[in-house]
């Protein structure tokens, strides 16, 4: 339905015999469809109606069926106008094709080389010198959350490291809590999620990158690695009944209820938090690292849009004003407040961030603290049967750690 | 139009057998690079997990409605009251899709909410039956599922063929003195084979496509226990993968393809006999 | 429904009962079990319909509701939400109706012609054609769906109603064109050869001898047809497109569209609403459908 509208304003532009611009429709697709995504993303809706065009929201369940969805169409020959997607490899072949509008002009006019960082997050948009997409947040992935309800519950306080946590597992399933809560969603990606974050831990910022990064075989199936996916069976095993194909945010809302009592799960958690009325500290307990005393590198990750080109000049305008509109500073405060991540760029006011949030920037400020997500090295053929191995070990009791390892080393062999 | 039809089957499917053989990306790519992509397919586990799952649904499912369903058409076929009533239900389940089929089973065997926890608001606190929750129990769900879903059909497809069992069979075997259940294993059974024939086609037919009701019931989880072929296909294509994805596609063409061949060699062959028997 | 009799030669024909033996109260008690075990899921579909989510919370899932509302019934049909769009399960319902309506009468009558020309018009080639569309019936969906995409965005009907209906159409072509070829394969040849004589060509003999005979083979090809399209789910989610997105995908993407808890009261009203429209055409001519199967597939 990309023609009504614009038809209309010509029509009354040609009546009043004025050369104003003709507003179009820009169909988005993204998969922000929980309740704090919703209030997140109609930020830019409502900021971007504003202006005269139309946010067309396009709005997938799941991260994996919704990029499904953009490049079945694509493939098709039929893109949306703008597309979300997590920074990294995932639109590498998008670029290569010619399919997407070069916002280089855009970001020079702007001067989005100066404002927007770390490199880090520059780095997946700007290729060769050219930008292809816009990031809009930086999301930490190495969090837990847990519900100080469900810890007093078991008469435990909320644990600040893993060997503590280890040990409160029994204790909490015996005063009928779910100890760990994780869910099974789209093949595996919390699990995988919740994987990368123990290995993180195991290894450390400087080691960690040399798996996914440099395809370190031998530190793959060395003994720390070996540690996390033994960890992460123990964790498994303390998940509910109702975990193997649930969402991420209904598994939040059970930390929320107090029903379980810990997730480890990105910021974005924050954000049914917030919508929930809970209160960082008296309800929750953010833990980063994940559950790291003193926690001194943060796991990002984040989400970018990409615009795909149109050949309509009205429609090429409206992208690169909702582009432009994006990395707004008054626009990335308030969404990057009500989704729960932190904003690209320095200069934003973000006195309205909770603690948990502004404890993480300060992190993010540190130099030689930002671990970029696996995305940024591997492709998503690589994550999907990375989620299956994951998953795999939690859910299916006969899988060990160590098999599960081995067949990570094969995938990460034979990874391109 | 028939010839656009067979045209898409056959370039089609010729594409996808190139493709398997090229390290595509999201775009057809003419990149060649062998046997490679097959070895990768065959040695990763959620493909080896996929398989295996297909054939023990498969065979779950079959067994099961053939079973049933011949039980079924027998139990209707003994001039009960009310038959039009029992096959209306028995068959109602075949004209909801599988996705309707995959959700409202979901509910059924949800432990907090379905089964389970009525059994055990009743007092049975240990009783256990929430299959989709447990890796090793997860396909036999999905099986409950599809039998529900499926199992009218053969049953009217039996049914309909032990209808067409001449009554003099009947009269000469009770003339004969040969037990009920003999009858219907050594002479009906035999006689109809026609109608066990188009059941089982049928039957087979829908194990191999099977998709939509893994994505309605459990996603393909827990963990992998309900990946089948067909979810792998598609998620391969989804993550941009296509060289690898048409590999396990081929893949899955193989055994219909043999079963294709094995019955054009019948076919032949009954056609030289004589040509008149269509 | 007991008033249309069955056709005779498919009376039943097992062994005639002889008295109220053990034997009867077994076959009785074994259907009544067969027919709770279907039964139930629906009833559970329907009565969680009407319930609100706090008496799901508090009952069982075979407790009658208490307080019995359509709410979500409305809710699932004009404004449950599928990200931040909250219309409903209506549009898909109108795309579903749009979808089938075009496509079921087009791929009937062309698997009509096919079948015809196949059992009578031996042409050099037939066989084969048919061993290919043989093959067609059991080829998975998925294996083609890679080339279709790409094929459909060349000529620029990707995401287009005329796409998904050419979709259908050929991925309907194999089974009911095998249906329609037992049909026609198993009237006299005779009867052809009649006409034949007569001088007929092949269209006058499709339209005057075969059609008016199809009648019955073809009510079953609509019902396999609606019910098909109806509940397909996989081509809607791929060759649709945004604007023609059918029911199924619809009911999908609500139900796994959820802020928090999963809300199965709204969930299942949609799934009763989604699988109405197939019901309905199930019990106004499910006797049809079993005479269809008694008529043709059993002799192929």
């Amino acid at each position: 339905m990309k023609s009504f509208f614009p038809v209309v304003a010509m029509v009354a532009a040609a009546m009043l015999g004025s050369t104003a611009v003709r507003a179009a429709d820009v169909e988005v697709i993204h998969w922000w469809t929980s309740g704090g995504e919703q209030a997140a993303v109609s930020v830019f809706a409502n900021e971007f109606d504003k202006t005269g065009d139309k946010w067309v929201d396009n709005a997938i369940a799941l991260g994996e069926t919704a990029r499904a969805a953009i490049m079945q169409r694509a493939l098709g020959g039929d893109p949306p106008d703008a597309a979300q997607f997590n920074p990294g490899r995932q639109y590498e072949e998008l670029i290569a094709a010619g399919l997407l509008l070069d916002l280089t002009p855009l970001a020079e006019k702007e001067g989005w080389d100066n404002f927007i960082r770390p490199e880090q997050i520059k780095a997946p948009c700007k290729i060769d010198g050219k930008w292809w997409c816009v990031p809009v947040n930086i999301h930490m992935q190495n969090w837990a959350w847990a519900s100080v309800a469900a810890f007093k519950k078991a008469g435990l306080e909320v644990p600040t490291d893993w060997d503590t946590y280890l040990a409160d597992l029994p204790k909490l399933k015996d005063a009928g809590v779910i100890p760990f809560a994780v869910g099974g969603d789209g093949g595996g990606w919390q699990i995988s999620l919740l994987a990368n974050q123990l290995i993180l831990a195991q290894l450390g910022a400087e080691t960690v990158e040399k798996i996914w990064k440099d395809k370190d075989l031998a530190l793959a199936g060395g003994p720390e690695v070996l540690k996390a996916f033994q960890t992460l069976k123990t964790l498994g095993s303390y998940a509910d009944a109702g975990s193997p194909n649930r969402s991420w945010a209904d598994t939040t809302s059970l930390v929320i209820s107090g029903e379980a009592a810990l997730q480890v799960m990105g910021d974005w958690a924050q954000g049914e938090f917030q919508v929930a009325g809970q209160k960082p500290g008296t309800d929750y307990a953010c833990l980063l690292g994940p559950l790291v005393p003193e926690p001194k590198y943060v796991r990002t990750g984040g989400d970018i849009f990409v615009f795909f080109k149109q050949n309509d000049p009205d429609v090429e305008r409206a992208q690169l004003s909702l582009a432009s509109m994006m990395v707004n500073p008054k626009v990335q405060a308030l969404f990057n407040t009500a989704k729960g991540s932190a904003p690209v760029r320095d200069d934003v006011d973000m006195s309205l961030a909770n603690d948990c949030m502004k404890k993480a920037i300060e992190v993010l400020k540190q130099p030689g603290s930002v671990v970029p997500d696996a995305n940024q090295w591997r492709n998503e053929a690589f994550t999907t049967a990375q989620n299956a191995i994951f998953s795999d070990l939690i859910y299916n009791a006969n899988t060990t750690p160590e098999a599960a390892q081995a067949q990570f080393v094969e995938l990460l062999k034979n990874a391109e | 139009m028939m010839i656009v039809a067979i045209g898409v089957f056959v370039i089609g499917i010729t594409f996808t057998v190139v493709l398997s053989f090229t390290n595509s990306k999201l775009f057809p790519s003419f990149n060649f690079v062998g046997w490679r992509q097959y070895e990768i397919l065959w040695s990763t586990p959620r493909w080896v997990q996929s398989v295996t799952n297909i054939w023990f649904y498969g065979f779950g499912h079959i067994v099961l409605c053939m079973g049933v369903g011949f039980a079924l058409a027998v139990a209707m076929d003994q001039r009960i009251r009310g038959e039009d009533a029992f096959r209306t239900i028995f068959l109602y389940p075949f004209a909801l899709s599988a996705v309707i089929t995959g959700l409202v089973w979901q509910l059924m065997l949800d432990p907090i909410w379905g089964f389970q926890a009525f059994v055990r608001s009743l007092g049975f606190a240990d009783f256990t039956f929430a299959p989709l929750a447990n890796g090793e129990t997860a396909l036999i769900g999905m099986i409950v599922a599809s039998v529900w879903n499926g199992v009218g059909v053969t049953m009217a497809i039996l049914l309909a063929g032990l209808r067409g069992i001449d009554e003099e069979i009947w009269k000469a075997a009770r003339v004969d003195g040969i037990p009920a259940w003999r009858t219907y294993v050594s002479i009906v059974v035999p006689m109809m084979r026609g109608a066990v024939a188009t059941a089982l086609v049928l039957l087979v037919v829908n194990v191999v496509r099977t998709f939509d009701i893994v994505i309605a019931m459990t996603g393909g989880g827990p963990g992998i226990a309900t990946q089948m072929p067909a979810t792998y296909v598609i998620d391969n294509i989804n993550s941009r993968n296509v060289g690898h994805g048409m590999a396990a596609a081929t893949c899955m063409l193989a055994p219909i393809a043999v079963l294709i061949i094995i019955q054009a060699v019948f076919r032949w062959r009954a056609s030289r006999r004589g040509r008149t028997t269509s | 429904m007991s008033s249309v009799s069955l056709p005779a030669g498919i009376e039943p024909s097992g062994p005639r009962p002889r008295h109220v033996t053990a034997t009867r109260i077994g076959i009785y008690a074994f259907l009544l079990i067969a027919a709770l075990f279907f039964l139930i899921p629906l009833i559970v579909m329907i009565m969680t319909s009407m319930k609100s989510m706090s008496e799901i919370r508090g009952g069982n899932i075979f407790a009658l509701p208490m307080q019995p509302t359509l709410d979500y019934w409305v809710k699932a049909w004009s404004s449950a939400c599928t990200g931040r769009d909250c219309y409903g399960l209506a549009p898909g319902f109108f795309n579903s109706v749009k979808i089938t309506v075009l496509s079921v009468p087009v791929s009937i009558v062309i698997a009509m012609i096919n079948g015809y020309a196949l059992s009578f018009w031996r042409f050099r080639g037939s066989e084969l054609m048919f061993a290919i569309l043989l093959f067609g019936a059991f080829v998975p969906f998925q294996v083609l769906v890679y080339p279709i995409i790409f094929g459909l965005s060349r000529v620029g009907l990707f995401g287009t109603l005329p796409g998904i209906v050419i979709v259908h159409t050929i991925f309907g072509m194999p089974i009911l064109t095998l249906l329609f070829r037992n049909f026609f394969a198993s009237l006299p040849v005779e009867l052809f050869k009649a006409a034949r004589v007569d001088g007929a060509g092949f269209w006058r003999i499709f339209f005057s001898v075969m059609l008016p005979m199809s009648v019955p083979i073809t009510i079953v090809a609509v019902i396999l047809q609606v019910t098909g399209i109806w509940n397909d789910f996989i081509f809607g989610l791929v060759f649709a497109g945004r604007e023609n997105m059918p029911m199924t995908v619809q009911l999908n993407n609500i139900v796994r569209t959820s802020t928090g808890t999963v809300e199965y009261s709204t969930n299942m009203a949609a799934t009763v609403l989604t699988g109405a429209v197939p019901l309905i055409v199930y019990f106004v001519s499910g006797k049809w459908f079993v005479r269809g199967i008694a008529a043709g597939a059993v002799k192929g």
